[in-house]
Formats: structure tokens, C-alpha cells, sequence
């Protein structure tokens, strides 16, 4: 359960290998880049410039045979100003350019991974936790974002600064850039292995942050329990002492970083020193001229920089990479529903006009390979606008049945079809998505509704309807009363997750919303929490509407709503094991007997242990 | 407008001050590495200099050198790099430290103040605006911290710089003089048109976030009338929103850094052009042209620091704002000096005329309420939606206090208790059974002494003992967050545990018996009540199978205790209530 999909991906593989993959996935990034590449170039050769001139005014303004030419002065320096400017506005279009395209780029990424995510199959959605799916179209893609407005220009421009320096430098004076090299060798050895501690500690630090968030949140969420049992002092010691662990992970990173930032420091003081020392000898055997000394001890600070930088964001970098390689792996993973029309389009088909029924050819479902079967060997047919109840205990294998029919996911054996005698049989999977979700409509047990309007809720089913239309169907529904009562009648937000509706009203919108999309096929997961009594009395009015003339399968937790189904089918360990009618299998010896004595007790007040009624 | 601006610089400042007095030692320390830091900045580029000066020229110019010449050059770059790494240290580790400080600091305070203020203060804040107050707000508000010494440092830096530039040469000290103010002002203006798009960019992440959220919670309802084609399209317009925005921020950013590479560079190219005339005229020389040129190169950076620490303080001041209502929030729950009874078995509970209603509502929630409940009975506590009964439960065990009358305990007012009576003496359960990330024995227990056999007799009344003796770990499995790895009855089975153990001499059960079969909830009943001194039992109830269990039913309508008496007493006499009960017999779930 905690694998899901970021686990079964290759952990190991290298950052390059994460940066080729997603610039596969990203032509929009990889069109502009020669052009940027060549603006960052022209970038860097404006740093170098004034290196240049310090050394040109220092050997052939100063130092000219005649006393200073001041004129040749005026001209180095207004030659180089012209290059500063120039290679500012370089820099600017570039950094534009860049920002654009690794904007757009990322924008598309993280639209494309929203859909995959819907994609996905119930199993995969639910195997990973939410709030990770949503961080990989959210935080995961955000933080590659800060890095290229950040690091990424950052590294271009050091990279190519990298290059010119060490092509001046070599031009300048090919003794001392190879010195210069050879101080340069041991930090970069250095810093990968600061890189890889870098990953660890800050590593450390997410974590530790994710446990000050889960500690703090028990103060907030906790806090009847926190009061009802005076345990403040046990919750605060807990919480202070996660905020304390936070604290030392985020100094422990500190050093290190600090570390990697000043060993290049310590480098460069070598190399300057280095130079200074060799760079004299040199001049003295009449190699190298005072002005190319002095240019070089600029030079190495140019070169200095782009290491420094690197090492500063190198822990963006990774994390960027790491979050490139979560988002990289959703879209890599398969949907094992796939729509036909897409993936095998000449195999498509439609359903059949007119009511549906259901068919179920040796159906078989696991979880898991090897686990145990949810639902095994089912053989059965559904005969067009039956209204059948399927019941059992939980675990049974209820569930699993409506989420077939629904093809949320396929059987792992056998086949699911529908349509009716006259119309045909289709395999379940052999009907393109836009027919199937069009006539088989499911209401789940938690009738979910967006943070929008009553109406807007409504027309989720079926887009386009107006106001009046949404009215309308409540009237159609016996839910005009309950509507008029509203504030705003359908214009009625109904706040994240419908929370300003109670439970049972969120079902009605949700039945409503049902009954627009006008399936020939309704699957029903019937809720379990408990609605007061004019709620429920309307949303058994409604259902009976909602129900007319169609098909429909509920997965049945109440009695009442057993009694009232055409069928009734009670599913135990993963088998179909009684079907009838409500009145002839409560009096029959069997399963169905035993659950609705069940039921009975429990509504009744008749506790087990008897005798403890007054 | 610019008004409001200098408000933000005066805000700003005062809550840089605010940072300081705080942490004044750790400032300290930063403050002094970072002017270290500073003063070897500026001594590199003199050091470079000198040696240009004495090593460098006399070396080209005469043909010979010395040993020891090399070497004290060579020394003193080596010596100066060495300081400075020192100042950089101590200035990352200090500001890091200040800054993770006052983070935590605060932290502290803001859920001490969570867990300090009464529950009515809780009801009225929303929980994920609590959350981010002590998240998110918390760090925007110190964030600012680890860049400040920094920023301090580079104001000592330009400080000894003009002087050094003055005493160099004051037609030099001129550019430099120009330049300072440009880069200063520079990363002011930056920092204005900066900081409204990154609040917007900020602003629409928060509603791509949302939208995901949102649309992957609804995965099966956008599966099953297949909207996912729509739902894209939905995000897509925020996602691309997005993209802009962060374009505009692109935009300024990508201006701004090349701007601030210029200035320090035509800088050193201005002192080139006046330096090398002066030099002609014998004014200064070129080892004192060439440190002033390096120190500009040098310089950028250090300056950069104010203006990060100028573009963070908007959003510091955004986040301590959020902060601050926590922190200043009163309404400490008073508590008396009394003890409680403390006899054996079951307390008496008596409301007197007690009234309730939220703060800021229109409609108290409970008006008058008088009944008692005697030592060792159990009552069921009955009533529509929204009469008040989860209000009542609360003020038992006093979660909240009455708005009027006064809610006793062994004829005490709950409020003229001592802190931790009323939980010594009561135990609660309410309806969604909140758990903590620890293991299933600390859970129970809550740190109080109960012995291993206590919690598996606790968790055998609750019915909880089958699945915990399945756990990988038994009683030392870990929940996870909020219990995330129990089903919503094993949650609440263990809640019930942890009431069960203290054997406490009131319980109040708010619904929490919803997701356990009646004989679970009978036998933990029976369990309490079967000694010779039974505890006092209200029990907020739906089902009449809980309902049976009471000695007496109180009915709630609308605020007010209407009826009481038992069940069929109620069921002949109360027509609201015969038209309650029967409706959840119908609706009734399956245990």
C-alpha cells in the first residue's frame, strides 16, 4: 500500500537519465533551447570583458612606452561599457526566453499529469495516498519551477562562464589556467560528496517537517480530546519535542551547506595565491605581462564563481530532479482501464440502445495477485430495468461488484457485459468510455460535491442545463420544497466538499445530479451514515423516482431499501450465494435470514445480552 | 499608496527589531561573522592591491623578486581568505540558527496557545487556518531572519568602503558614491514591483492546489459520469493562469539580475576611465586603481542581501499578521480551587437552568436546560439535528461552559474546580474518535498509570481486543496519523477502550457508539455499571438499541429539555419523539 507508484519505479535511476526522460515528455522545452543556449553564451562573455580591460588599461594605457595613453584608455573603456550593456539585454532576453518556455513546458506537464491521475484506476488512485497525488501536480512541479527561475539560469549562465573563463584564461596564460585547474580538481571531488550528504540531511529535514505538521495537527484536530482528558501537557511535551527534532535537522543542514559553500571559498584563496606566486616567476622569465597577472586574479574569481554557485544549488537541483522523477512516474504508469477508443480504436463499440442489463461470465476479482478473491466464479444476468439490491457483510465482496459493472476496474477472470437480448451483448471492455459513462452512471456512497453552487453540482451530470432546468429536475425529483427552503434556492453554495449541506442533503444534490445525466444503467453504493428523519424521507422519494424504468444495482446497507429492491442478491466470501426476491428468501433457511434478524436487532432495541433493558 | 508603503518600511523595520530582541545573542554572533565577513571582503581587494603594488610591478619592473616578497604575498591573500571563511561560517551558522530559532520559538507558542484556549475559540477558527498559522505563517514570518545579518554585514562593508575610497582618492569615492545608492535603490524598486506578483503567484498556486484536491477527492464522481475531459479543462485554465504569473515574475527577475551584473561593472569601468587619468596625473597609482576595481566586483553580492531581506519583509509581515490574533487570543479557561467528591462510584450530575449559545450567533444553542442525572443511572439523551445534544454533551465535561445556569458535579460548579478534576473524574467520547500517532497502549492510556493488563481489559470491554492482539505489534503498533491505519470502528472501539480504562465516574458518550454492534455497546455499559458503584452514563444516542440502554430518555427539541421519562413512557407521550425513533428503525444501518 505505501509502494504505489513511486516505489515501482527505478530508484536508481541517475539524475541524467530523470533529465533525458522528461525532456522526451517536453519538445515544448527542448525547441528553444539552441537559441538560449546561444544567449547565455553571449552572457558570459560579458563578465570576462572587464577583466579585459582592467588588463589592457594596465599594459597599454599605463604602462604604454610613452607615459598613459589616456585616449586608448577612453576607448577600452567605452568599448567594454557597449559589451556590458549588450550582454545585459542578452542576458534579459534569455532569461525571458527561458522562463517562457520552461513555464509553458511546465504548465503542460502538470495538466497532462492531472488528467493521467484521472486516468488512473480506482486501485492505483487509492493504493496512493491523496495527498501525494496531489503533490505531484502541485508542489513536485512547482519546485521544478522555483528551480529554473532560480538555479537553472543560475547553471546555464555559470556553466558557459565556466567555459570562457578557462578559454581566456588558456589565452592569457596557459601555465597558470592549468594551475588554476589543478586547485579545482580536488573541490569538485569534494563537493559530489558533499552533494550526496546534502541529499541525506535535507532529506532528514522534509521529514522532520512532515512529523512538526502531524504533531501540530493534534493540537488543532485533538482538541476536544486533548481537553476532555487533561492531556495538555502530554500533547504540548510531544509536540515541543517535534518542533525540537526540526530544529536540529534544519542546523545540521546548515553546516553542511556552509561547509560546501566555503570550501570553494578556501579554494580560491589558493589559486589566487598560486597565481600570484608562479604568475611572478613567470613574468620574471618574461612569459606573461603585469596587466595578464592582474587580469587573471580577476579571471579566477570568475571561475571561482560558477563552483560556488553550483554548490548553492545543488540541493534545489537535486530536489528539483527528485520531483521531476515523481511527476515523470505517474505519467509512466500504465492505466490498466484504459478507454477502447483510445487504445484499441477499431475494437470500440457502443452500447446498445435502449435499457441495459448486466451480465456476468465466471467473473473473478483479486486485489492483489495472490490475495484473497474478492469475488469468484460470478455467473449471473440482470434482466433490463430490474431493480436488484446486492447485500452481505462487509467485506463480502459488494463493493467489488458495483465497482465492475462500472468498469472502474476489470475482473482479473472472466468478463462483464451489457445490453439486453434484443440490443445485443458488449464486452464491458469493448465499450468506448464516452457511451459507457453516458449510460451507466454511478452514485457513490459519498455523493461528493464541489465547492460551487446547488446548481453547478447539478449540472456536473449534465453540462450545459440552466437554472431553471436544475429546478426543474428537483421539482421532478419531490425535492421543491427542500430547494425553496435553501437561501439562495439552486444558486446555494454548498462550501468545500458540500459542508454546508448536512450528510443526507448532499445526497439528495448527489441523486439529483444522478438523474439529470439520465443513465439506462444506475449503480447505487447506498451511504451508512445516519440522516435525520425529513431528509430521509425525501431522499427515499427521490431514489424512487431516480429509480423509475431503469436498471439499477444498490449496494444495499439498509434493510428497507432490500425490501423494497425487485431482488434481492446476497454476496458472501466473494460468491453470489442466494437470489430472490426480499419475501421469499426472509423466510427461506439461509444467509439472508440470518442478516436481516441482524438487522432487525439492531433497529429494534434488542441488545444481544439480554435482560439489560429497564 | 506610498503612504502605505512607508507604513510596510516602518512595519518592516519594527519587525526586523522584533527579530533581534528576540535572539539578541545569536544576532550578535551573526552580526560580528558577517562584518568579518565584510571587512575581508574589502581587505581581499586591498590585499590585491598592495600585492599589485609592492609584489607585482617592482617584480615586472625591476626583473627580480624575493622569496620572501612571494611568500608574504602569498600569506597574506591565504591569511585574508581564512578570515573571511571564518565570517562566513559563523555568519550561515548563526543567521541559520536565529532563524530556526525563532521558527520554533514560535511554533511553540502558537500550539501552546492551541492547547492553552477554550474550545469555543477553537469552534470559531477554521482547522486548516489553524494549521497554516502554525506552519507556513510561522516560517514566511522569520524567513527574512537568515538573510538579515547579511544584509547588516554589507551595510558595515559599504561603510568601511566609502571611508576607504575617501582616503584612497575622493574623485574615485565619487563613482563609488554613484553606484552604491543605484544598486541600493535598484533592489528597493525591485523589491516593490516584485513582491504584488509573487503574492499572486503565490495566490494562484493555492487554487491550483485546490482544484487538484478537489477533483481527486471527486475521482469517482468524475470517473463515473466520465468528466474527466471537463475537469482537465478546469485545471488547465488555472494551470496556464499560473504559467503567467510566474512568467510576470520571470519577467522582472530576468531584468533585475542582469541589471544588478551591469551596474557593479560599468562601476569598475567608471573607475578605470577616471582611475587612469588620475594615475597620468600622478594622484594615486594603479595598485590603488586596481583594489578599488576588484572591490566593486566584489561588492554585488553583499549588496543583493539588503534587497532580499527588503523583498521578503511584505510576506514576513503577511505571516506574523496571521500569526499575532493566535498569539495575543485570550480566554484561558478559569478554574476553581475546589476538589472534587471523589467517592466511589458514580457521580451526580445536575444542570441548572443552563443556556448556551456560539459566539456571534443569532440563536442560543440551549435555552434553561435543567435535569439531573443521580449517581449511577444512565440517561439517553435524544433530539432532531441541531437540538443541541453534541452542545450539551460538551458542557458535561466542561469542553465549553454555559453562556448562563451552571452545570454541577456532585453539586460543584464545574468552573469552581481545580484544573484536571473534571478529566480525572469524567471521561468523553465523542463521535469521530480522535486518535494520536503513537502506539495502541499509549492511545489508551494517555500516559496515565495503567498497567498492560488494564488497557487489554479496557480494549476486551470495547471489543477492541481481537483486532489488536492481530496487530504486527500489539499494543505497541503505531496508528499512524489520526489513526490512518484503523478502520473508522477500530478507532472508535479504541477511543472507547481509553474512556473504559480510567474507569472514570461519568461517562459522556456523544454518538460514538455509532460504528460498534449493540452488544459491544451493551457490554461496555454493563461493564461500567455492573459494579456495586456504577458509573453515571449520558449517552447522546440515535438507535433505540442504544436508546434501550438508558434508565431514562431527556428529549431535546430546539434547545429545550421538553420530556423525559423513560422510553416508552416518551414513545406514548411525545409524538416528535415516537416520529424520531421510528424513522431511524427504518433508516437503521446494519452493525
Amino acid at each position: 500500500m505505501t509502494g504505489g507508484l513511486s516505489a515501482t519505479a527505478a530508484r536508481t535511476e541517475g539524475s541524467l537519465a530523470t533529465l533525458r526522460r522528461g525532456l522526451r515528455m517536453m519538445p515544448e522545452f527542448r525547441r528553444g533551447l539552441p537559441a538560449t543556449f546561444a544567449l547565455a553564451l553571449l552572457a558570459t562573455t560579458g563578465r570576462v570583458v572587464v577583466p579585459i580591460s582592467v588588463q589592457q588599461v594596465i599594459d597599454r594605457g599605463l604602462g604604454a612606452p610613452g607615459g598613459p595613453d589616456l585616449d586608448l584608455v577612453r576607448t577600452v573603456v567605452l568599448l567594454s561599457a557597449v559589451v556590458v550593456v549588450v550582454t545585459a539585454v542578452a542576458v534579459y532576453r534569455m532569461n525571458v526566453r527561458l522562463f517562457r518556455t520552461t513555464e509553458t513546458a511546465l504548465a503542460n506537464l502538470r495538466v497532462r499529469a492531472f488528467r493521467h491521475v484521472h486516468d488512473l484506476s480506482m486501485l492505483h488512485q487509492q493504493g496512493e495516498r491523496r495527498g501525494s497525488l496531489v503533490s505531484r501536480v502541485t508542489s513536485d512541479v512547482d519546485q521544478l519551477s522555483v528551480f529554473m527561475q532560480w538555479g537553472g539560469v543560475l547553471g546555464l549562465v555559470s556553466v558557459g562562464q565556466l567555459l570562457v573563463a578557462t578559454v581566456v584564461m588558456a589565452v592569457y596564460s596557459w601555465q597558470l589556467t592549468l594551475l588554476v585547474l589543478v586547485c579545482f580538481v580536488p573541490l569538485a571531488i569534494a563537493v559530489r560528496a558533499f552533494a550526496r550528504r546534502l541529499v541525506v540531511v535535507y532529506g532528514v529535514v522534509r521529514t522532520r517537517v512532515g512529523d512538526v505538521l502531524a504533531a501540530v495537527a493534534e493540537s488543532v484536530v485533538g482538541a476536544p480530546t486533548v481537553r476532555a482528558y487533561g492531556v495538555r501537557a502530554r500533547t504540548a511535551a510531544r509536540i515541543d519535542a517535534a518542533i525540537a527534532r526540526h530544529y536540529r535537522a534544519q542546523v545540521d543542514a546548515q553546516k553542511v551547506t556552509a561547509a560546501v559553500f566555503v570550501s570553494g571559498e578556501f579554494v580560491a584563496a589558493l589559486a589566487n595565491a598560486a597565481v600570484v606566486v608562479v604568475g611572478v616567476l613567470l613574468g620574471l622569465a618574461g612569459d606573461i605581462t603585469a596587466g595578464t597577472l592582474v587580469a587573471f586574479l580577476f579571471l579566477v574569481t570568475l571561475f571561482v564563481a560558477p563552483v560556488q554557485t553550483a554548490s548553492e544549488v545543488l540541493n534545489e537541483a537535486q530536489n528539483a530532479v527528485a520531483g521531476f522523477r515523481r511527476v515523470l512516474d505517474v505519467l509512466d504508469t500504465e492505466p490498466d482501464v484504459r478507454d477502447p477508443a483510445v487504445a484499441t480504436p477499431d475494437r470500440a463499440r457502443q452500447l446498445p440502445d435502449g435499457p441495459l442489463g448486466v451480465r456476468f461470465e465466471h467473473v473473478a476479482f483479486r486485489y492483489a495477485p495472490g490475495a484473497r478473491p474478492a469475488l469468484d466464479g460470478v455467473d449471473l444476468t440482470i434482466e433490463p430495468r430490474r431493480r436488484v439490491a446486492v447485500v452481505g457483510e462487509t467485506g463480502s465482496g459488494k463493493t467489488t461488484f458495483a465497482k465492475l459493472v462500472t468498469r472502474l476496474m476489470d475482473p482479473t477472470g472472466g468478463r462483464v457485459l451489457l445490453g439486453s437480448d434484443a440490443g445485443g451483448w458488449v464486452p464491458l471492455t469493448d465499450v468506448a468510455f464516452a457511451s459507457l459513462r453516458s449510460r451507466v452512471v454511478m452514485v457513490p456512497q459519498d455523493g461528493f460535491l464541489f465547492d460551487a453552487s446547488v446548481a453547478e453540482n447539478v449540472r456536473y451530470g449534465r453540462p450545459g442545463m440552466t437554472d431553471d432546468e436544475v429546478a426543474a429536475a428537483f421539482d421532478e425529483l419531490g425535492l421543491r420544497g427542500w430547494v425553496e427552503g435553501l437561501p439562495a434556492g439552486v444558486a446555494t453554495p454548498v462550501g468545500q466538499r458540500g459542508e454546508s449541506l448536512s450528510a443526507g442533503e448532499r445526497q439528495l444534490v448527489a441523486v439529483a445530479r444522478a438523474y439529470v445525466a439520465d443513465p439506462h444503467l444506475l449503480v447505487l453504493d447506498e451511504a451508512t451514515s445516519a440522516v435525520d428523519p425529513a431528509t430521509e424521507q425525501r431522499l427515499t422519494r427521490a431514489l424512487d423516482t431516480l429509480t423509475a424504468g431503469r436498471t439499477t444495482l444498490t449496494i444495499a446497507h439498509r434493510l428497507s431499501t432490500a425490501e423494497r429492491a425487485d431482488e434481492v442478491l446476497v454476496v458472501d466470501a466473494g460468491h453470489v450465494v442466494q437470489r430472490g426476491p426480499h419475501a421469499e428468501l426472509v423466510d427461506a433457511e439461509g444467509p439472508y435470514a440470518r442478516l436481516h434478524a441482524s438487522w432487525r436487532r439492531s433497529s429494534a432495541g434488542e441488545p444481544e445480552p439480554a435482560g439489560l433493558t429497564p | 499608496m506610498s503612504r502605505r508603503r512607508d507604513a510596510v518600511v516602518r512595519r518592516g523595520l519594527r519587525h526586523i527589531g522584533r527579530a533581534v530582541r528576540e535572539q539578541p545573542g545569536m544576532f550578535t554572533l551573526a552580526l560580528l561573522a558577517s562584518s568579518l565577513y565584510g571587512a575581508m571582503t574589502v581587505a581581499s581587494a586591498w590585499v590585491i592591491g598592495e600585492v599589485t603594488d609592492r609584489v607585482l610591478l617592482p617584480s615586472f619592473d625591476d626583473g627580480v623578486t624575493t622569496a620572501s616578497a612571494l611568500t608574504l604575498a602569498a600569506l597574506a591573500i591565504i591569511g585574508v581568505a581564512v578570515l573571511k571563511i571564518v565570517g562566513i561560517l559563523g555568519r550561515r551558522l548563526f543567521a541559520g540558527v536565529m532563524s530556526y530559532r525563532l521558527q520554533a520559538e514560535y511554533r511553540r507558542r502558537v500550539t501552546g496557545q492551541y492547547l492553552r484556549l477554550p474550545l469555543s475559540w477553537h469552534q470559531r477558527h477554521p482547522t486548516g487556518q489553524l494549521l497554516s498559522n502554525a506552519n507556513s505563517d510561522v516560517e514566511s514570518a522569520w524567513f527574512f531572519v537568515a538573510p538579515l545579518p547579511f544584509a547588516c554585514g554589507a551595510l558595515v562593508m559599504i561603510a568601511i568602503t566609502s571611508v576607504a575610497l575617501v582616503l584612497t582618492d575622493p574623485l574615485l569615492a565619487v563613482v563609488g558614491l554613484v553606484v552604491f545608492p543605484l544598486v541600493f535603490v535598484a533592489n528597493i524598486v525591485y523589491s516593490q514591483v516584485m513582491s504584488p506578483r509573487m503574492q499572486r503567484a503565490q495566490q494562484l498556486r493555492a487554487e491550483v492546489s485546490e482544484i487538484a484536491h478537489e477533483s481527486f477527492d471527486a475521482g469517482l464522481v468524475v470517473k463515473t459520469l466520465g468528466r474527466e475531459d471537463g475537469e482537465t479543462a478546469r485545471f488547465a485554465v488555472r494551470a496556464d493562469e499560473l504559467r503567467d504569473g510566474l512568467v510576470a515574475v520571470g519577467r522582472v527577475r530576468g531584468l533585475f539580475d542582469p541589471m544588478m551584473e551591469a551596474l557593479p561593472n560599468l562601476g569598475t569601468l567608471a573607475v578605470l576611465l577616471i582611475g587612469a587619468g588620475r594615475v597620468a596625473d600622478g594622484a594615486t597609482d594603479a595598485g590603488e586603481l586596481v583594489s578599488v576595481a576588484y572591490l566593486f566586483t566584489l561588492l554585488a553580492l553583499p549588496i543583493r542581501a539588503i534587497g532580499w531581506v527588503l523583498a521578503d519583509l511584505p510576506r514576513a509581515l503577511a505571516g506574523f499578521d496571521r500569526v499575532t490574533p493566535v498569539l495575543e487570543a485570550t480566554g484561558e479557561t478559569p478554574h476553581g480551587p475546589d476538589a472534587a467528591a471523589g467517592t466511589p462510584g458514580g457521580a451526580a450530575v445536575a444542570l441548572r437552568d443552563v443556556g448556551f449559545a456560539f459566539e456571534g450567533a443569532e440563536q442560543a444553542t440551549l435555552h434553561g436546560v435543567t435535569f439531573d442525572v443521580p449517581a449511577g443511572r444512565t440517561v439517553a439523551v435524544v433530539g432532531p439535528t441541531g437540538s443541541g445534544k453534541s452542545t450539551l454533551a460538551g458542557l458535561l465535561v466542561r469542553l465549553v461552559d454555559p453562556t448562563d445556569g451552571a452545570v454541577l458535579l456532585d453539586g460543584v460548579d464545574l468552573r469552581r474546580l481545580r484544573e484536571g478534576e473534571v478529566s480525572g473524574q469524567a471521561a468523553f467520547v465523542a463521535q469521530s474518535a480522535f486518535l494520536f500517532d503513537d502506539t495502541v497502549r499509549d492511545n489508551v492510556t494517555l500516559g496515565g498509570p495503567y498497567g498492560d493488563d488494564d488497557v487489554w481489559a479496557a480494549l476486551r470491554v470495547a471489543a477492541a481486543d481481537g483486532f489488536v492482539s492481530a496487530l504486527p505489534d500489539g499494543l505497541d503498533t503505531r496508528v499512524g496519523e489520526r489513526g490512518a491505519s484503523l478502520s473508522g470502528g477500530q478507532r472508535q472501539r479504541l477511543a472507547l477502550a481509553r474512556a473504559v480504562v480510567r474507569r472514570p465516574r461519568l461517562l459522556v458518550l456523544d454518538d460514538a457508539t455509532s460504528a460498534v454492534d449493540p452488544a459491544v455497546e451493551a457490554r461496555i455499559l454493563d461493564a461500567l455499571r455492573g459494579s456495586d458503584t456504577p458509573t453515571t452514563v449520558v449517552v447522546v444516542a440515535y438507535r433505540q438499541a442504544t436508546i434501550a440502554l438508558a434508565d431514562e430518555v431527556v428529549w431535546l427539541e430546539d434547545g429545550r429539555a421538553v420530556a423525559r421519562g423513560t422510553h416508552d413512557e416518551l414513545l406514548a407521550r411525545v409524538p416528535g419523539y415516537a416520529a424520531l425513533v421510528r424513522a431511524y428503525q427504518q433508516a437503521e444501518v446494519p452493525a
